[in-house]
């Protein structure tokens, strides 16, 4: 763990990506906690006012101003990133693991069941993601477990076709006779050989996704079809907010910021991880 | 007293889209314990396909074991389940591999890659198996090993890696250690310290060991008995000092005569035996080398001979040849 933030303090970008994720996991953790005015509740008196900063009139105390029913913006953006970071989070990490598991075992036994999951895959990739989603989502219904699921859906995909050719590559390799060798089973040689070797590119796709995700989740919600209001989330407030992009910038661009920050961080971070965990690179330091 | 391990008519075949390769054909041989059993041979001599196919690491399909019998240990491995398959490998039979550099796990230390058999065979702990891995890193000579237990294979050299499959093979202290061509990679100096280490490690723990290489100087310098093989079929085997002083197949002089020998001036063409390498897809009628072979006779092309006792020879010298190879040298040496 300490050679962990000792390696972080030597990566700029790395390090800048992990404070700024940290930032955004506690706000969101911390959100009841931090005196922002209630996100919900409106105040039609102080409809659309600017940022305090901006020196224009700005009745009350709103750093980010408010929205067209006069509520704080920065509150809005501080409780959407609850919904949408543990939204995003948890179909990344669901997608990550389904998708890695069945691209190992479609790679490690190849024949019939990697037949079948490719052309699954196959077929899900010939459909826009979108669409499917959209498909999915009215036939269940807008709710969180189901944006969950959804998202997930359409994610498990990348890592199942990436993760599937290193395994082929991988299970002809020497190390895997080896390991067949010491007795390992099919089970040991696909949890202990194959997946600590497949780690370093499902966290790449992870990072990726994830950033696809949370741009997913904010065009679901744009379209209506995730959080349902008058729960924030950053995507439906882009989508009310565009209509007053003339008169009250501040609107759609606090959140579209939070959301190019946390795509941005967690890039940038990914990007490290990706690096730490490659054992060659790792002592070169 | 029963021997280690026992082949009786081992015959193995891989089914490809151009024919049935008959790989090991009918191969029959023991190895007492303790005994260092040297297996030389060119490429698709069968010499891996067999050692491999016996603990069953070979793919099938393709491959199949057409018939034959391993006894070892008083157990036919050929019919034990894929269970008792894998509670046997590592454990009762090590392996050592080719190429050190591909066959250790690059992401993951060495520490766990030794411990790995012990946790699997023993139940061990990572807590217990660490004192047993550093006291086998110590074992097959890597210095410092406390502090080399955790380095990942990338930092170790050819030979220090060879040195850490040595040490994953014999952890579990096998009845049998498998070396499969385990110097072939590496140059002539690391391979001599290997050599050295086995040498020594069989004087301190007394495995049996089977060596697989190509390379006859090898096995004259570790060997007890050395089983030349060629085409799938053992061509001859004996003690190492009568086999190579006085060998009785055609392909074991050849391969012998091609060898350099040091000391002569000026530069000679090393000799080479004609032909090529069989055709493993042919019905494997016949001597196999008997094309390749100066002395062959007609009988050689039609009829296999079997694995006899060679005349006025050592006991355990046996040869499969229909020709008289000693009468046919002295007969090639009688003509001007």
């Amino acid at each position: 763990m300490k050679s962990f933030f000792l390696a972080l303090l030597k990566s700029r970008a790395g390090l800048f990506g992990f404070v700024l994720v940290l930032v955004f996991v506690l706000a969101a953790l911390l959100a009841p906690y931090l005196g922002l005015p209630v996100p919900t509740r409106s105040n039609l008196v102080a409809r659309m006012v600017a940022p305090t900063w901006t020196g224009a009139f700005s009745p009350g105390a709103h750093p980010l101003g408010t929205d067209e029913l006069g509520r704080d913006i920065l509150s809005r953006i501080v409780h959407g990133s609850r919904v949408t970071l543990a939204i995003a989070a948890a179909a990344v990490v669901l997608g990550g693991i389904v998708g890695t598991l069945l691209g190992i075992v479609a790679g490690y036994y190849r024949g019939m069941v990697d037949r079948v999951l490719m052309r699954i895959v196959d077929i899900q990739l010939a459909l826009p993601l979108m669409l499917l989603a959209l498909l999915v989502i009215a036939a269940l219904g807008p709710s969180t477990t189901n944006l969950i699921i959804v998202l997930s859906l359409t994610s498990w995909l990348r890592y199942a076709r990436i993760i599937r050719g290193q395994v082929l590559a991988l299970r002809e390799r020497e190390f895997i006779l080896s390991a067949h060798a010491i007795g390992a089973g099919t089970w040991r040689i696909m949890i202990k050989h194959l997946l600590p070797n497949v780690m370093t590119p499902a966290l790449v796709i992870a990072t990726l996704e994830l950033a696809r995700i949370i741009i997913m989740d904010a065009a679901l919600s744009f379209l209506g079809l995730g959080v349902q209001p008058p729960n924030p989330s950053w995507g439906r407030m882009l989508a009310d907010g565009r209509v007053y992009i003339s008169t009250a910038w501040w609107i759609v661009t606090f959140p579209g910021i939070a959301i190019l920050l946390t795509v941005l961080s967690v890039n940038l971070l990914g990007d490290w991880l990706r690096d730490y965990f490659d054992p060659k690179l790792r002592t070169m330091r | 007293m029963a021997p280690l391990l026992e082949v009786r008519n081992l015959t193995v075949a891989f089914d490809t889209p151009s024919g049935t390769v008959h790989a090991v054909n009918d191969v029959s041989y023991t190895i007492e314990e303790g005994e260092t059993l040297g297996i030389v041979g060119e490429s698709g001599s069968g010499k891996s396909v067999h050692a491999l196919s016996m603990v069953g690491l070979i793919a099938t399909p393709p491959g199949r074991i057409v018939r034959g019998e391993v006894v070892f240990n008083g157990r036919d491995l050929l019919k034990l389940s894929q269970r008792e398959l894998l509670d046997l490998r590592g454990k009762e039979i090590g392996f050592v591999f080719q190429d050190p550099m591909t066959s250790l796990n690059p992401v993951l230390t060495v520490e766990r890659q030794i411990a790995e058999p012990l946790k699997r065979h023993f139940g061990m702990t990572s807590a217990q198996a660490r004192a047993r891995v550093i006291e086998l890193l110590e074992l097959v000579g890597i210095p410092d090993a406390a502090r080399r237990a955790g380095q990942y294979p990338h930092e170790f050299s050819g030979g220090m890696r060879q040195r850490v499959m040595i040490a994953i093979g014999i952890s579990c202290n096998p009845k049998l250690l498998i070396a499969d061509e385990a110097t072939t990679a590496l140059d002539v100096t690391v391979q001599a310290q290997i050599l050295d280490l086995v040498r020594d490690l069989k004087r301190k723990i007394g495995t049996t060991v089977i060596w697989i290489t190509h390379d006859m100087g090898v096995v004259a310098g570790l060997a007890d008995t050395v089983q030349v093989m060629y085409g799938g079929r053992i061509m001859e085997r004996g003690p190492v000092r009568s086999v190579f002083h006085d060998p009785r197949s055609a392909y074991t002089w050849g391969l012998l005569k091609s060898l350099p020998h040091g000391g002569k001036r000026g530069v000679t063409r090393l000799y080479q035996i004609p032909g090529n390498p069989p055709d493993l897809t042919r019905d494997p009628i016949g001597d196999p080398f008997a094309p390749r072979n100066p002395f062959a006779t007609d009988r050689c092309k039609v009829e296999t001979p079997p694995l006899v006792d060679a005349a006025d020879s050592v006991a355990g010298h046996k040869v499969a040849a229909w020709y008289d190879l000693r009468a046919a040298l002295a007969t090639q040496e009688a003509r001007p």
